[in-house]
C-alpha cells in the first residue's frame, strides 16, 4: 500500500457496467515525509474518502476485493483514511 | 521478498474491515548494504515488528493476504519476518 493525498475526482458517463456507482478519485502518492512522489493516478474508493484527505491505497487486483462479488475493473483502490502517521529515521 | 527497514507507523480509523486490528507500518525497501532502494510503502504487520527493525516483506497481493490471515483482504504488501542478520558470501 502507499499513502496519498486525494487531489481530485473523475466523472465518467460511459464506462464498464461494474464501475457504475463507484467513486473515482485522483491520487498524488506521498513519500514518508509527506512530499509528492511519483505520478498521479486514479483509484476506486472503498471507504468514502474525499478531496483533500490523506488516504492509503492498494495496487493490483486486490483493489477490487472490497466490492466482491462485483468484479470491478480497477488496478488501484483506496482502502483507508489516514488520521496521522509518524516517521522516525 | 525484499529486505526493508521499518521507518514509521500509520494510524487510520476509517478503513476497510480487513484492516481492523491490523498494524500498518511504513517500510523503506533496502539493498544488502542497508541503503534505501526504491520508494517507501505501507505494509501490514503480521509478526510484531517495530520502528527501526530490519524486516522481510512481500509485495504481492495473495501473499500479503495470507500473511494477514484474511482471505480476500485488499492488501498488497505485508511484513512476514524480522531479520536477525543476512549473510552474503559472494
Amino acid at each position: 500500500m502507499q499513502i496519498a493525498r486525494v487531489i481530485g475526482d473523475v466523472v465518467t458517463t460511459v464506462k464498464d457496467a461494474n464501475l457504475s456507482g463507484i467513486k473515482l478519485l485522483v491520487l498524488q502518492p506521498l513519500d514518508p515525509e509527506g512530499n509528492a512522489t511519483g505520478r498521479t493516478l486514479v483509484a476506486v474508493d472503498a471507504v468514502g474518502a474525499g478531496v483533500g484527505e490523506t488516504v492509503f491505497f492498494v495496487r493490483g487486483k486486490e483493489a477490487s476485493f472490497p466490492f466482491h462479488p462485483v468484479e470491478v475493473p480497477a488496478d488501484a483502490g483506496i482502502v483507508g483514511i489516514v488520521d496521522h502517521w509518524d516517521v522516525e529515521r | 521478498m525484499q529486505l526493508a527497514r521499518v521507518v514509521g507507523t500509520v494510524v487510520a480509523t476509517q478503513k476497510h474491515a480487513a484492516f481492523v486490528g491490523a498494524k500498518l507500518l511504513l517500510v523503506q525497501p533496502i539493498a544488502l548494504d542497508d541503503t534505501a532502494h526504491g520508494p517507501a510503502l505501507l505494509a501490514v504487520d503480521s509478526v510484531g515488528a517495530g520502528v527501526n527493525e530490519k524486516v522481510l516483506i512481500v509485495m504481492e497481493g495473495r501473499a500479503a493476504g495470507e500473511a494477514l490471515g484474511r482471505k480476500g483482504a485488499p492488501v498488497d504488501a505485508a511484513i512476514v519476518g524480522i531479520v536477525d542478520h543476512v549473510d552474503v558470501r559472494e
